[in-house]
C-alpha cells in the first residue's frame, strides 16, 4: 500500500532525533576533519553521538545502535543534515565496512570491531585503490603472503580518504599470486600502527591533507583479521560496494538540506536587491526538485527493501544521480554568488565562510569516488538494461 | 510511511497492460493515424469493461471510488502502448468531474464507457483532444467547469504532428452547457497534469525498451552497437531519468488524494512530477532517435509513433519550464 504520511510512531521518532541534535549541537563549528586537529575534534563528536545513542541508530542495540528500521534511519538522516551538526568522520567505517562485518564477520570480529567503530574509538579508512588499480579494481597487485598465523603484506594503496590519521584500514589484497583478476583476493583488516605500514598524506584539491597513500613493507597482520574467507575478497568487497553506491553512503537528507540552503541563498540575494538571472532561478528550482526526486526514489526503494527485496545493480543508478545532483547544486550556488564565488573563507567578503566553495570542491569528487560514474553507467547498461558486454 | 504498490494495484496495472498489448498494438496505433475517427476499434469498450473509467468515480455512479494512485500506473501503460484515444482526459478528469459536479447520468455513462468525454481547461489545455469524436466536453470558463455536448460546440481542427492526436480549438456558449457545481477546476487541472506526466513516463519506458532491443541486434564493425559505451551511457541516462521521475509522479498521485495535503502541496507536487516526466520523455526521444540512427528517422518505422507522442505529451498540460516556474513560485524564488 501507499501511505506517505508519517505514522505517530515515526513522527515522535523525528521529534526525538531533532530535540537531541539541537540540544547537543556543538557551540562552534569544528575544524576540517581532514586536518589533524579537526580529525580529533570530529572523533570527540562521534563519542558524543555514541553516548547519546545516536552514532549508529540502524545497528542492533547490542553494538551501540537502537535497532531503527530503514524508514527511521532515513528520518534520522534528514534531521541530522537539517540540524547543521558536524559531518561524520566515521562514515567510511559505518557506511562501507560495517555492513560487510555484519554479513561476513565472525562473532569475535563483530564483538570486537563494531562497538569500537560505533564509539569513534576506531576510525576506519578504505584501502582499495592502487596506483595502477582505480576503476579497474581487479588489477590490484598488493600481495599478502601467508606465513604461519600471519600475512606478510607488500605493496601500495592510494587515495585513502581519512587515511592519514585513521586507526584501521580495510584492504583488499592478493593472497594468491598465481591467481588473476577477481580470484585470489582477500579482504583484510589492517591496524594503521602495524610495523611495516607507512603512510603519506596527499594534499587534496582543496589543499587539505586527509587523503593518503599507504605503503606496506613486510607488514605482518594476523590471519584473524581476514574478513570473510581467504580468497573470497572480491565477493566480500562487492557487498560493501553496493552499500557505498546505494542507500548507505548518501541519504537524501544531505541533499534536501543543501537544496534548502540553496533556496535560502537565492532568497537572501533577492531580498538584498540583487537581480537573479531567470536561468539561475530555474537551476535553483531544478536542484530543489532533484533533491525531492532523490528523496522519494529512496523511500520507494526503502519500501521495496523492507518488503524483502535486495538492492542490486540499481545502486549504480542512485550513485550517478546523487553525485551529479550534488555537483549541479553547488555549481548553481557558485553562479549565484558571482564574483564572490571564488573567495576563500578568509576573504572579508566571503559568504558563509566559503562553505559553498568547499561544498563545490567536495561535490566534484562524487562522480569519481566509489566507482567513477562512467563505470556506473556501464553497470546500468549491462546489468540493469541488459546490453551486451562486448 | 509506506511507498509500495499493493498486490491488487499491481494486478490492476497488469490487467490493463495485458489488455493493451493485446488490443492496442503498434499496428493499431498506426492505423488510427489514417482512420476517420482516430480510434482503435473495440478498445474503448474493452477498457470500460476492465474498470479503468470507473477508478476515480464514486460508487453512486457505478464507480470504484479509488484514488489517483490507482489510476496513475494504468495510464502509464496507456502511454507505453500509445493509446490514441482520450483515456486520461475521460477517465482521469471528466468522469470524476461529472460525478463531483452532480451530472449523475452523464457520469454513469462515462464510467461505463458508453460515451466518450474530453476536456478543455485553462493552462495547457487550449487544444482539446478528440473533441470531434467525443460526445461530451468538460470545459473550463471563468473558474467553473461546464459539461458541453460536443454537437453544440464550435470545433476548429488543429492537426497535430502526432496524427493520432486529433486536436481542436473549441468554442461554446454557456447557454448550451451545464455548469458542474461542486466540481473543482483546480483538482481537474491537477489531475490533467498528473495523468499527462504518467503517460510521459510510459512513452519514455517504451522508447527505452524499443531502443535497448534495437541496439542489441543491430551490428556495426562486427558487434552489436549496444556494446559501445557511447550508446550504453546515453541509454543509462534515460533509465536514470525515468527511475527518478516515477516516484515523483506516484508521490503527486498520492498527494492529490490525501487528506493531509493542502491545495498548495498538491499543486507543487503535480508540477514537480510533470517537470521531471517531461524532461525524462524529452531525453528518451532524443536518445532513442540517435541510437536508432537513420531507421528511426523514417515514417515507416514504428519508433516515430512514440517519438511524436513524446513530443506532444512533453508540452501538453504545461512543459517542464512552465511547471518548474510554478515550483519556483511555490518556493518563493
Amino acid at each position: 500500500m501507499i501511505d506517505l504520511d508519517l505514522s505517530p510512531r515515526y513522527e515522535s521518532f523525528r521529534d526525538e532525533c531533532r530535540t537531541w541534535l539541537l540540544d547537543n549541537k556543538p557551540d562552534r563549528a569544528l575544524g576540517s576533519m581532514d586536518t589533524p586537529g579537526g580529525f580529533e575534534q570530529h572523533r570527540e563528536w562521534e563519542r558524543v553521538l555514541f553516548d547519546g545513542g545516536w552514532s549508529v541508530p540502524a545497528w542492533p542495540s547490542a553494538y551501540g545502535g537502537r535497532d531503527c528500521d530503514l524508514m527511521e534511519w532515513l528520518i534520522y538522516e534528514e534531521e541530522y543534515w537539517f540540524s547543521g551538526v558536524p559531518g561524520r568522520v566515521s562514515a567510511n567505517g559505518v557506511s562501507l565496512l560495517a555492513p560487510t562485518i555484519f554479513n561476513f564477520g565472525t562473532t569475535e570480529q563483530q564483538d570486537h570491531f563494531l562497538p569500537r567503530m560505533a564509539a569513534g574509538t576506531d576510525i576506519w579508512a578504505q584501502g582499495w585503490s592502487e596506483p595502477d588499480a582505480g576503476s579497474d579494481l581487479a588489477a590490484i597487485k598488493t600481495r599478502a603472503i601467508r606465513d604461519g598465523d600471519h600475512f606478510v603484506i607488500n605493496g601500495q594503496k592510494t587515495w585513502c580518504s581519512r587515511g592519514a590519521w585513521a586507526d584501521w584500514i580495510f584492504c583488499i589484497v592478493r593472497t594468491d599470486p598465481d591467481e588473476e583478476r577477481h580470484r585470489g583476493l582477500t579482504y583484510l583488516l589492517v591496524p594503521a600502527d602495524a610495523p611495516g605500514l607507512e603512510r603519506r598524506p596527499i594534499g587534496r584539491l582543496d589543499g587539505e591533507p586527509g587523503f593518503a597513500e599507504i605503503f606496506f613493507d613486510d607488514c605482518r597482520v594476523s590471519v584473524d583479521n581476514v574478513l570473510g574467507e581467504e580468497g573470497q575478497g572480491w565477493a566480500v568487497a562487492m557487498a560493501a560496494a553496493g552499500s557505498e553506491r546505494g542507500l548507505n553512503l548518501r541519504s537524501p537528507g544531505r541533499f534536501m538540506a543543501a537544496a534548502e540552503r540553496l533556496r535560502a541563498l537565492a532568497t537572501e540575494l533577492q531580498n538584498s536587491g540583487e537581480q537573479i538571472d531567470p536561468r539561475l532561478r530555474d537551476e535553483v528550482t531544478d536542484a530543489w526538485i532533484r533533491a525531492q526526486a532523490y528523496r522519494w526514489q529512496t523511500y520507494f526503494t526503502a519500501s521495496r527493501l523492507m518488503d524483502g527485496d535486495e538492492l542490486g545493480s540499481e545502486a549504480s543508478l542512485m550513485k550517478v544521480f546523487w553525485s551529479e545532483m550534488d555537483v549541479e547544486l553547488h555549481a548553481t550556488a557558485m553562479r549565484l554568488l558571482g564574483d564572490r564565488g571564488e573567495l576563500a573563507p578568509a576573504a572579508p567578503d566571503s559568504v558563509e565562510r566559503g562553505a559553498w566553495l568547499d561544498g563545490y570542491v567536495f561535490a566534484l569528487s562524487g562522480p569519481i569516488y566509489a566507482g567513477t560514474n562512467e563505470i556506473q553507467r556501464n553497470i546500468i547498461a549491462e546489468r540493469v538494461l541488459g546490453l551486451p558486454r562486448r | 510511511m509506506r511507498f509500495s504498490f499493493s498486490d491488487e494495484q499491481d494486478m490492476f496495472r497488469d490487467t490493463v497492460r495485458d489488455l493493451l498489448s493485446d488490443r492496442c498494438s503498434p499496428a493499431a496505433v498506426r492505423a488510427s493515424w489514417d482512420s476517420d475517427d482516430g480510434r482503435v476499434p473495440g478498445l474503448w469498450s474493452a477498457l470500460g469493461e476492465v474498470g479503468v473509467m470507473a477508478v476515480l468515480a464514486p460508487e453512486t455512479v457505478g464507480g470504484l471510488a479509488m484514488g489517483e494512485i490507482d489510476l496513475v500506473r494504468p495510464l502509464e501503460e496507456a502511454g507505453y502502448a500509445g493509446v490514441p484515444e482520450p483515456l486520461a482526459e475521460h477517465a482521469g478528469v471528466a468522469a470524476p468531474a461529472l460525478a463531483e459536479g452532480g451530472a449523475t447520468d452523464l457520469a454513469q455513462a462515462a464510467v461505463a464507457g458508453d460515451i466518450t468525454c474530453s476536456i478543455g481547461l485553462g493552462a495547457g489545455g487550449r487544444y482539446v483532444l478528440a473533441a470531434e469524436i467525443a460526445d461530451l466536453l468538460v470545459m473550463e470558463r471563468s473558474g467553473e467547469l461546464y459539461a458541453v455536448p460536443s454537437s453544440a460546440a464550435t470545433l476548429t481542427p488543429q492537426p497535430s504532428v502526432d496524427q493520432s492526436r486529433r486536436l481542436c480549438e473549441v468554442g461554446f456558449e454557456v447557454a448550451d452547457a451545464t455548469v458542474l457545481v461542486g466540481a473543482d477546476v483546480g483538482v481537474a487541472s491537477d489531475r490533467a497534469v498528473l495523468f499527462a506526466a504518467a503517460q510521459c513516463l510510459g512513452v519514455a519506458r517504451k522508447l527505452l525498451d524499443a531502443t535497448v532491443d534495437y541496439v542489441g541486434t543491430r551490428h556495426q564493425f562486427g558487434k552489436p552497437v549496444g556494446s559501445y559505451q557511447a550508446v550504453k551511457h546515453q541509454l543509462s541516462d534515460v533509465r536514470i531519468a525515468i527511475d527518478f521521475a516515477a516516484p515523483l509522479v506516484y508521490r503527486a498521485a498520492w498527494s492529490i488524494g490525501a487528506d493531509s495535503t493542502t491545495m498548495f502541496d498538491r499543486r507543487r507536487d503535480v508540477s514537480m512530477a510533470k517537470a521531471v516526466a517531461s524532461d525524462a520523455v524529452d531525453r528518451a526521444c532524443r536518445v532513442a532517435l540517435q541510437c536508432h540512427g537513420a531507421i528511426g528517422y523514417t515514417i515507416e518505422y514504428d519508433l516515430q509513433l512514440w517519438l511524436k507522442r513524446g513530443w506532444a505529451l512533453s508540452s501538453a498540460w504545461g512543459d517542464a519550464g512552465f511547471h518548474r516556474d510554478r515550483v519556483a513560485d511555490s518556493l518563493g524564488i
